[in-house]
Formats: structure tokens, C-alpha cells, sequence
């Protein structure tokens, strides 16, 4: 298992792709609730999907011996959903996931990941269900993902991606790490403390 | 772009700066910290060696891990006790004041603050729980974050955040006798769908949340969520005022005269713009049931389950994985369907008031047979009220067990589990796929009252039928 965690300035990914079908696919599948009862994230890649790799006896896409090693999700419709909980990109990322495609994501997923240095990235339906079908035909293929680009190719091919632009100038200038530029200017954040009418008895 | 909302003003309020990246920099004014995921945030905290910058604008509780049934400590689960000590050590090293077990005030994150009089109106409240919307009901701006954001929080009492378009959702009317908060959160996330209000703050407005209860209307900002929206909120008025009246840390004296003030300041403008409304008739809403995976897929009582072939096309995948998940019948009524275990609680539900309605349509009946039923409050004070009304003894002697407070079988990280392929009626927010501790168990999302009427009959029932009796 990958553990080298994302840093610095996030341009480009080289990397094999694996797919996860189906809409809406919420946090509590990602990440079943009984293993939240840590108090640290460091188990949760093995744990990624436990009770559909369950069901899947070893079929689920996180098992298959040919997406060992590949860093690379593509994903669907509202990818997710539900709880805040960032163990569910902690258990991605630990299982070696640096890059998601989607056709939508959950906000609080997407802002985790971005807290991350995961890129979710993401295209249009029809463009999703082209690359999906790309991966799962030949799924030693290396992608070259390309945020400046806002790409990804397979030498053969390109599909364009989107991003919203905070998130791109994020990951672009390695300030995805929101805390130090949080702390940057103490003292406005004590301005704003001091003029908020009930932090100061209504005054 | 919306203006003169209650949302753009608090958000102007609580603005420090824009950063680079396009977002801005806001501060949060509430703080709310719980065991699952809080420990990850304070080891990075330490590990940059940086320090809790307003330890008294975090507050602290227990509520996703603890056992219902014996809360001595040590608990019997060597890892929730991990969990809970983590949290008291980290919350006496940094000065976060701890509403811990045993205390007065513990309860679900989003129960217990409330009813201290922690949240209140023009506030900004993050918490590290997707359910942290609840707290919208009090005309506060707030929402769930993930632990890095908590780390962010303790450290600077501030979050990068975009600022989220409004849509005015409109309920005109009146609920029905037997339709709840809940049916009418359920009816609007069906509506506008599980990622409806993505990018959007949800206000809620009109006559038929004008009339709600502070709880009816925190269970419709609960599951705001839901919906896709990051938080809900409802505009203050005389019902939020009355609720706050006299809370353990609701202004006091003269500054309750300034505090009503400044909070009906913050109400939006009669002319305030929003970037999409919506009007619905709240008098026709019937008590609502979810038969499918999200919370979007729910039915009136009245309706069959609907045949996938027949939704619209990109509904039909995720209703035929429902379908077969669920094992339940296309084109099937889901009144009368069978269910084995029926909740009552958890931050969307587990509340004073939703005991009470749900009590009187347990009084003077049975749990049917082969049912396992029951009540966990929400909350100390919330066990402590409906003990003094005595509801919890209608409960018992219908055949329900009464639990300690806690999170229990919503996400059941305690003992409070579905086993196997049961199947729950549930007063919760989630019906996810393996949502209440069994890999395969279902759930099917109602109003606590049907939860009840549920439990007595053995399977879905019309609470109404039970109402007029």
C-alpha cells in the first residue's frame, strides 16, 4: 500500500484508473460506521468499501488483482453523500487513491478531499460512462492526469476535465492546506471576534 | 447572486477575509466537538505544535459510541472507551469545557446544544457531523465539516469557506393532523432530490414552518442534509425567542433585551433576493415513508412502491439496486409491509416533543409480537423530561425498552444494532445500504408517531388510523 500522502503542489498524476459504478454512493459504503471507532486514521485502507467488497466475495474493484496499485477513481453521479465523516477520503487516500473523476460530488466529500490534496474532478455523464468504459477495457492502460490541462490521456485519447477555480488555484499552489493560511493574519480574526454582538454581551 | 438573506448577513458578519484561493475565511462563533471525529484533529493540532485559539468557543460531548443499556465506565467496548478518554484528555489539556457522561447535559451533539441555550440565532456553528444543519432551526448559519476543518477550527476559530447560493423553499398551509416535521422534510428531499441543493443554504419559510415547534423545525434543518444542501435555516421569530427564554446559557437581564434586538436584525429582508424559490402547499403532504436507499426515496402511505421501469431514466438504476436491496416489491403498497425492530430517537428525532407525540399513539396498546422496540432520548435532560411526564413508563408498558441517551442504532456504533436482513422502522436520517450496523439490513425512514404505530401493528401502518381511535 501506497502511504507517500499527497504534499506540495498538486500538477500531475501518472497513474493506472480503476472504476466504481452507481449514483449516489454515500459515505457509510465508502466507510461502514463500525469503523469510525478509531483515533486514528491509519487502518482505513484496508477497510475502503468493506461490506460491498463483502458481497462482491473478492469481484468488488477495490479486490481485483489488475487495480492493485491504481491511483487513479472514476466515479458517478453525487459521490459522497452523507455523513461529513473524512474517513471516507482518509480510506481512499490509505488505500492509494490521489485522484477522483466524477460526474458530481457531495460538497463536504469534495472539501474533505481537497483538505487532502485529492483532486475530484469532474465531467459530464456521457464523458464519465466513456472513460469508465476505457478503464474496464484495458485496465493496465497509464493515465496522465493534468490539472493545468485540466485533462487526462491515455496517449490515445483526452478527456477534459472541470474543477471550480478555488480548488484548482488550491491544488496548483500547494495551498490545499488551508490551516497555515488561516493563521497567516491573527489579528483580523481577533477583529472579527471583537465586533460580533454576541461574543461581547450584545453590546 | 442572493442579498438582504438572513444567510448574507450573518455570513457578512462573520467574514475575516478573502483568501487567494477565491474563498473566504470565516469565522465560526460555536464550536462543537465529539468523540468520532475530533481525536485525528487534536494529534494534528499537536503534531504543528499549535494551540486551541478560543477554547471557549468549543464545546464538547459523547454521543456516537456510548453504550445504551450500562454507561459505567470503563465501557464494556475497549475501543469506545479509547475513544471517550481520547477526547476527555484532549478537551482538559486544551480547556474545552466537556459535557461528558454523567453529567446533566450530555446528549447528541445536536440535541444537548440546543436545549443549553449554546446555539442561537445570527451564529455561525460548525461541527464535525454532516447533521450540524440542525442548528439552522435557530436562524444560525451552520454546518458539518470534516476533521481537517475541525483541526482548522481549533486552531484559528476560523474556515475557508465558499459562500453557497440561497433557495427559498416556501411551505404554505398547514400540516395535517398525523403529518409531522418529518414527513414534510422527507416530502421536499423527494422532491428536489439527494443532491438538489448542492451548493445551496436551504431557507425555510411560509406558514407551515411558521407553525412548527423549535423541534419540528430542527428536524427539517437536520435533514436539510440530506437534500444536498450544507445547511438549512428558518428565519427567528417569538417561537425561537420563547425556546431561548431562561436557557442555561441564553443571554440574561439586559443583554435579553439587546440579544432580541440584534437577532431580529438578522431576519431576511422582505425584498431580499434569493437565487431560486420554491413554493409547495404543506396541507397536502401525507405521512411519508421511505422504501428505497437515500432518504430521497420516499412515498406517501397512500402510494405503492414505485416500478423503476417506469421512473425517469437516470432515477431508474439506483431504484432497481433499491428494490433488490430492500427485497420489497414494485408496485406493492408500503402500508402493511412487515418490519422486525422499530427506533425511536437520534438528532433527527429523539427529542422531547417527538417522545410525546409518539407516546400517545403507544398509550394503552401492545408492541406487536416478534417486535423488538425502542425509545433512546436524545439527550439527559430530554430522559429527565419525559421521565417527569412520565413517558417513559407508557413506553415500558406497551413493550418498548427505554434506553440511555446517545447516537444508538442511527449509525450504530454501539451495541444497537439490526442483525442479519432485518428490517427497521426508523425515526433516523439515513436509510443507506448497511446503515444501522448490519451489512444487510434495511431501513424505512418515518415520523417517530409512525415509528410507534409501526411497532403496535407489526408493520407500516397509517399513524392517522391509529390518531382517531
Amino acid at each position: 500500500m501506497k502511504q507517500d500522502f499527497p504534499k506540495g503542489e498538486i500538477k500531475s498524476i501518472k497513474a493506472r484508473s480503476l472504476v466504481i459504478k452507481g449514483d449516489d454512493i454515500d459515505t457509510d459504503r465508502i466507510i461502514p460506521a463500525r469503523f469510525l471507532k478509531c483515533v486514528s486514521f491509519s487502518s482505513l485502507g484496508e477497510q475502503v468499501f468493506a461490506d460491498d467488497r463483502e458481497e462482491l466475495k473478492g469481484n468488488h474493484p477495490f479486490d481485483l488483482e489488475q487495480n492493485k496499485g491504481a491511483n487513479i477513481l472514476v466515479v458517478n453521479d453525487n459521490f459522497g453523500c452523507g455523513s461529513s465523516r473524512e474517513h471516507a477520503p482518509q480510506a481512499l487516500m490509505r488505500w492509494g487513491i490521489r485522484l477522483i473523476i466524477g460526474e458530481s460530488f457531495a460538497e463536504i466529500f469534495f472539501g474533505n478531499c481537497l483538505a487532502l490534496g485529492i483532486p475530484c474532478m469532474t465531467s459530464s455523464k456521457q464523458e464519465i460512462t466513456k472513460l469508465q468504459n476505457r478503464i474496464n477495457q484495458n485496465s493496465n492502460e497509464i493515465w496522465d492526469f493534468n490539472l493545468q490541462g485540466l485533462s487526462i490521456s491515455n496517449q490515445k485519447e483526452i478527456f477534459k476535465l472541470d474543477l471550480e477555480e478555488g480548488a484548482y488555484k488550491m491544488l496548483l499552489s500547494g495551498k490545499w492546506d488551508a490551516t497555515s493560511q488561516l493563521l497567516d493574519e491573527e489579528d483580523r480574526i481577533k477583529d472579527t471576534f471583537r465586533k460580533l454582538p454576541y461574543l461581547n454581551n450584545f453590546q | 447572486m442572493s442579498s438582504g438573506t438572513l444567510y448574507d448577513k450573518v455570513w457578512n458578519f462573520h467574514q475575516v477575509k478573502k483568501l487567494p484561493g477565491g474563498s473566504t475565511q470565516l469565522f465560526v462563533g460555536l464550536h462543537l466537538i465529539h468523540e468520532v471525529t475530533s481525536p485525528q484533529a487534536f494529534s494534528a493540532l499537536n503534531e504543528k505544535n499549535l494551540e486551541v485559539k478560543f477554547p471557549n468557543l468549543t464545546v464538547a460531548t459523547v454521543d456516537h459510541i456510548v453504550p445504551t443499556l450500562n454507561q459505567q465506565r470503563p465501557f464494556s467496548d475497549p475501543l469506545a472507551e479509547e475513544m471517550l478518554a481520547t477526547l476527555e484528555k484532549n478537551c482538559k489539556f486544551h480547556g474545552i469545557k466537556f459535557h461528558g457522561i454523567g453529567s446533566h447535559s450530555q446528549g447528541v451533539v445536536h440535541v444537548m446544544a440546543p436545549e443549553l441555550g449554546l446555539t442561537q440565532p445570527g451564529m455561525t456553528v460548525a461541527c464535525g457531523d454532516s447533521h450540524t444543519s440542525t442548528h439552522g432551526a435557530f436562524g444560525a448559519i451552520a454546518f458539518g465539516i470534516g476533521t481537517s476543518q475541525v483541526r482548522d477550527v481549533l486552531a484559528s476559530q476560523s474556515l475557508a469557506m465558499k459562500k453557497l447560493k440561497v433557495r427559498r423553499i416556501w411551505v404554505d398551509g398547514s400540516l395535517q393532523k398525523g403529518v409531522y416535521a418529518k414527513d414534510l422534510i422527507l416530502h421536499i428531499i423527494r422532491l428536489l432530490g439527494v443532491k438538489g441543493g448542492v451548493g445551496f443554504a436551504y431557507e425555510f419559510a411560509g406558514p407551515a414552518i411558521k407553525e412548527l415547534s423549535m423541534e419540528g423545525r430542527m428536524t427539517i434543518c437536520n435533514m436539510a442534509i440530506e437534500g444536498g444542501a450544507r445547511c438549512g435555516y428558518i428565519n427567528p421569530d417569538e417561537t425561537t425567542f420563547e425556546y431561548l427564554k431562561g436557557k442555561e446559557f441564553s443571554p440574561k437581564d439586559q443583554e435579553w433585551d439587546k440579544a432580541i434586538n440584534w437577532w431580529k436584525s438578522l431576519v431576511s429582508d422582505s425584498e431580499a433576493k434569493f437565487d431560486d424559490e420554491i413554493q409547495l402547499d404543506g396541507s397536502s403532504i401525507e405521512p411519508t415513508v421511505t422504501w428505497g436507499i437515500t432518504p430521497g426515496q420516499g412515498i406517501s402511505i397512500k402510494e405503492k412502491i414505485p416500478n423503476p421501469e417506469k421512473l425517469p431514466e437516470n432515477e431508474q438504476q439506483i431504484a432497481k439496486d433499491a428494490c433488490k436491496y430492500m427485497n420489497l416489491e414494485p408496485e406493492q403498497p408500503i402500508e402493511g409491509t412487515s418490519i422486525d425492530v422499530c427506533f425511536i430517537g437520534s438528532c433527527t428525532n429523539g427529542r422531547l416533543s417527538d417522545l410525546q407525540e409518539a407516546s400517545k399513539v403507544v398509550e394503552g396498546h401492545r408492541v406487536a409480537t416478534g417486535i423488538r422496540a425502542f425509545v433512546v432520548p436524545g439527550s439527559q435532560k430530554v430522559s429527565k423530561e419525559a421521565k417527569r411526564k412520565g413517558i417513559d413508563k407508557i413506553f415500558l408498558t406497551a413493550g418498548f425498552e427505554w434506553r440511555e441517551p446517545g447516537c444508538s442504532m442511527c449509525l450504530a456504533m454501539n451495541q444497537d444494532k439490526l442483525e442479519g436482513r432485518q428490517i427497521s422502522a426508523s425515526s433516523s436520517n439515513r436509510n443507506f445500504k448497511g446503515r444501522q450496523g448490519s451489512a444487510s439490513g434495511r431501513t424505512l425512514l418515518m415520523s417517530p408517531a409512525m415509528v410507534a404505530a409501526a411497532a403496535i401493528n407489526g408493520k407500516v401502518t397509517d399513524v392517522r388510523k391509529l390518531l382517531q381511535e
